[in-house]
């Protein structure tokens, strides 16, 4: 008999060494994530995937399943912690989405809208990040940026070339990229690498490019995060 | 301070090689590389990157994650000011003032002749002997404003660091009370002697009876730790001291690194017998740099007495050695995994657990992490029995605990007690009088109030990594709590999200109370933010943030309410004082230039 644990009441199973929140995609039920993909190790930093199992918080996307564990994941008091994260997510950077090439794209936009986020709630820190037009093909907006490291991960294990890095700690945590002068340009980045395109947000955006698909027609304004991912990983 | 006339890339040159160019060696490269100007340029940064064959942004990464290594320039003389809050309450800010006002400089900010910058830096572990500095990482205690006045006037002579006088340097133990370890006079290599005749099993069967738990703050069964990195597939084992004593108010690790270097290094070696490990490290936090010279000729002797190295002790496969390596100013780092990452010459990210380290470690082998203070007291065990050791404390805590007693007591220092002392009778003994409140554990620790000074140190009842800072009645709670959440805002390492945004928030609303815009909706946001921040946080440091805050709030909330305009909003921003520039521009003053505040509209 497989295994299960129960997620908001209801039997999940799963195979051993399966994470929460792959065993729950795949049965169907929908727990958000910003830092994880499919293709890389979980990375456990959005924390978007908070749920509780057994009474104790714990991120779905990096915890393996336990046999017979109740998880709650659905509750009000996980999607608030869950809109109060992606309300930190904005604050401490500058998202303008009107003005995003990203918008109707972009994962944090779509869950801010799953789960109801309609104020910034905190004060905004209006970080000055200047973005970095260097490079001929991409645009680099660091004002986006989630620091979920994809980009980082992507360069180095799939393009072979560790373009990104994460520098500086705390609130001050920034990216740069591999370059003595710190510019896109000077880096041997190419538009057609895997890491160009695995931004969740607007970060990094092809140029020459802009408003290709109209607004109102884009990702997330066709289906919800929600149905999307589930319909992804079933 | 750029002491080398030489050739910089020489300089470099010659620190590579003695890492022997290894990646992992990365952070301790950039240390020394570091001393040659004092700072990290970039282009330094792209030849250690190249040398190494690293990626430079990686280089890069690691440079800017550690609050001691410098990407940009700093002041020949780089004088770092202890803000931890027992500094505070013996003047800090006042004498860093004075010092900058003596210096034309401003805090922060480097002169313009390049010769010094003055700042502020977490706990440097004098709390005892406070206020105290950091001077290109040599530790100065005993700050007054004379000393200061003379600081000043070095500085300004350009007299090196090795010419100013050398009682300022010195740093003294203050061992107040002994107990059962530093009571003990144990001649080198009778503990490790005492377990080899024992056997590995038997050794560890003694450790099992000893009940120790980790003197680090969590409090795990040491033998649990050992046995299943005994157990755990994978070699060579590595076993790993840590001194990175990052809690704000503790610093007995300080005294038995200066003092019982031989006890630590035995306790290593002890953890090395039982649990069959070649590799050892000790991190020793930037802090106490200065400790390293005599660390090392410790090392050097225990080497020659066959305590370390091949066959130690004639026992054949019985090789273990010892490493030291530094830290450079990041907290986080004394969470054992972060710990591991940092030794790994990485960013100081704390890793998602499980894999704990007794099972995947330092490059991925079982390794066991210790608290210096835990490692001493291997030794008395293995001297003494296990049972011996149960026998003395409490049910759930055997042995004693040091304590770094500090703040408002007429004599701080190290007191050892055995566990179940109550917190009374250790301020009986410190000689502190009119105490309104103690901070045990540090700032991620638990703020007593009067009524609970009954209480016992215990893990069973107030748990603690050492630190005991004391506050009596002329001390204002709010103020302990906005100096520690400014410490977790500084330390957090930014890796997830609840942490790196809710301490930048809840030192934002820390921060509106002080300036006098808190409004009872703050109180509301603030209880918010501690509860997510202790949910969802990766790692102890997130989920510790918001501890001070709690329990202040809980016992001292008048400290609180005290600063509340009587409102239920009230925006951080001051309107009118926004408006100030402009009417000086204008040279108006009249009440049309000033917009009412909402008092002002109701009255
Ligand atoms: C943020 C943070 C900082 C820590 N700092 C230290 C430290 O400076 N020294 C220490 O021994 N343990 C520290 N710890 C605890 C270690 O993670 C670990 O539990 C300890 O070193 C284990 O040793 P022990 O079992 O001997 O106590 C810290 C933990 C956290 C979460
Ligand atoms: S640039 Fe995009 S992919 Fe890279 S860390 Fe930032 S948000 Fe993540
Ligand atoms: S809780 Fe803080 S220190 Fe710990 S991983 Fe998260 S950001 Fe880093
Ligand atoms: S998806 Fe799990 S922490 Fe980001
Ligand atoms: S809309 Fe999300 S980053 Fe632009």
């Amino acid at each position: 008999m497989t295994k299960q644990f129960l997620l908001d009441g209801q039997p999940v199973p799963f195979d051993d060494g399966q994470t929460i929140l792959e065993a729950a995609r795949k049965a169907g039920h929908y727990i958000p994530s910003l830092c994880w993909n499919k293709d890389f190790p979980p990375h456990g930093s959005c924390k978007l995937c908070v749920v509780k199992a057994a009474g104790r918080h714990v991120s779905a996307c990096a915890t393996p399943a336990k046999e017979g564990w109740e998880v709650e994941s659905n509750t009000p008091e996980i999607n608030g912690e869950r809109r109060a994260l992606l309300q930190m997510l904005f604050v401490e950077g500058n998202h303008f989405c009107p003005s995003c090439e990203k918008s109707g794209n972009c994962e944090l936009q779509a869950l801010a809208y799953e789960y109801e986020v309609l104020t910034p709630r905190f004060r905004h820190f209006f970080p000055d990040r200047p973005v970095d037009a260097s490079h001929p093909d991409v645009l680099l907006d660091f004002n986006r940026c989630i620091f979920c490291e994809l980009c980082v991960r992507a360069s180095r294990e799939i393009d072979g070339k560790s373009v990104f890095a994460l520098t500086g700690r705390g609130i001050g945590k920034h990216l740069v990229v591999n370059a003595e002068s710190g510019r896109l340009g000077d880096t041997d980045f190419a538009a057609t690498d895997a890491a160009a395109r695995i931004c969740p947000v607007g970060v990094i955006l092809p140029k020459g490019k802009g408003f290709a698909v109209p607004i109102g027609e884009r990702v997330f304004d066709v289906a919800t995060i929600r149905s999307k991912t589930l319909k992804e990983s079933s | 301070m750029s002491a080398h006339s030489s050739d910089p890339s020489q300089a470099l040159d010659a620190i590579l090689q003695r890492h022997g160019r290894d990646p992992t060696r990365l952070l301790q490269i950039l240390i020394d590389a570091q001393d040659i100007e004092g700072w990290l340029p970039a282009p330094l940064l792209t030849r250690i990157a190249g040398a190494l064959v690293l990626p430079r942004a990686r280089v890069e990464g690691v440079a800017g994650f550690y609050s001691f290594l410098h990407t940009r320039p700093v002041g020949r003389y780089r004088v770092l000011f202890s803000d931890n809050i027992t500094d505070r309450m013996l003047g800090n800010a006042e004498l860093l003032d004075a010092l900058c006002r003596k210096l034309w400089i401003e805090p922060g900010h480097l002169s313009e002749d390049g010769l010094v910058s003055v700042t502020t830096t977490s706990c440097t572990g004098l709390c005892d002997q406070g206020p105290a500095m950091l001077v290109n990482g040599r530790a100065i205690g005993q700050l007054s404003h004379r000393r200061i006045n003379e600081i000043a006037e070095l500085i300004r002579q350009q007299r090196p660091l090795d010419l100013w006088p050398t009682e300022y340097f010195q740093v003294d133990d203050n061992i107040r009370r002994r107990d059962a370890l530093l009571g003990l006079d144990m001649a080198p290599g009778a503990a490790l002697q005492a377990a080899v005749a024992r056997g590995r099993d038997g050794w560890l069967a003694e450790m099992q009876a000893s009940n120790l738990r980790g003197r680090g703050g969590a409090g795990f069964a040491t033998a649990v730790k050992w046995a299943s990195a005994k157990n755990a597939p994978g070699a060579p084992k590595v076993v790993v001291c840590n001194a990175d004593e990052g809690e704000p108010g503790t610093f007995k690790d300080r005294v038995l690194l200066n003092s019982f270097a031989d006890l630590v290094f035995e306790g290593m070696s002890l953890a090395a017998w039982a649990v069959g490990a070649s590799q050892g490290f000790l991190y020793l936090r930037g802090e106490y740099r200065y400790l390293r010279p005599q660390l090392e000729a410790v090392l050097a002797r225990r080497r020659a007495a066959g305590l370390l190295g091949k066959a130690i002790l004639g026992q054949a496969g019985f090789d273990f050695d010892i490493d030291i390596h530094l830290g450079a100013g990041a907290y986080v780092c004394g969470e054992e995994s972060a710990l591991i990452e940092s030794l790994e010459g990485k960013r100081g990210t704390p890793r998602i657990r499980p894999p704990f380290p007794v099972t995947k470690g330092y490059l991925g082998r079982p390794t066991v992490v210790n608290n210096v203070e835990t490692l001493a007291k291997t030794c008395l065990i293995a001297l003494g029995g296990g049972e011996a050791f149960a026998a003395t404390g409490t049910a759930q805590s055997a042995g004693t605990k040091l304590l770094s007693i500090s703040g408002d007591c007429a004599s701080p220092g190290i007191y050892e007690y055995p566990f179940g002392v109550p917190i009374s009778r250790v301020l009986e003994d410190c000689g502190a009088s009119d105490t309104q409140a103690v901070q045990v554990g540090g700032a991620s620790g638990i703020c007593l109030a009067g009524y609970e000074f009954q209480r016992r140190i215990a893990y069973e009842d107030v748990p603690t990594a050492g630190a005991f800072m004391i506050f009596d009645g002329t001390r204002d709670l709010f103020e302990v709590a906005r100096a520690f959440v400014h410490f977790f805002a500084h330390e957090s390492c930014g890796f997830c999200t609840p942490c790196r945004v809710g301490t930048a928030l809840l030192k934002g609303f820390m921060d509106k109370l002080a300036d006098g815009h808190g409004a009872q909706a703050d109180l509301a946001d603030i209880d918010w933010l501690d509860r997510l921040l202790k949910n969802a946080s990766h790692c102890g440091l997130g989920s510790a943030a918001p501890n001070p805050v709690i329990d202040t709030l809980q016992k001292f909330r008048p400290a609180y309410e005290r600063r509340l305009v009587s409102l239920d909003f009230e925006p951080a921003f001051d309107l009118d004082a926004a408006l100030a520039e402009a009417r000086q521009l204008t040279g108006r003053d009249d009440h049309c230039a000033h917009l009412k505040t909402h008092e002002e509209e109701e009255k």
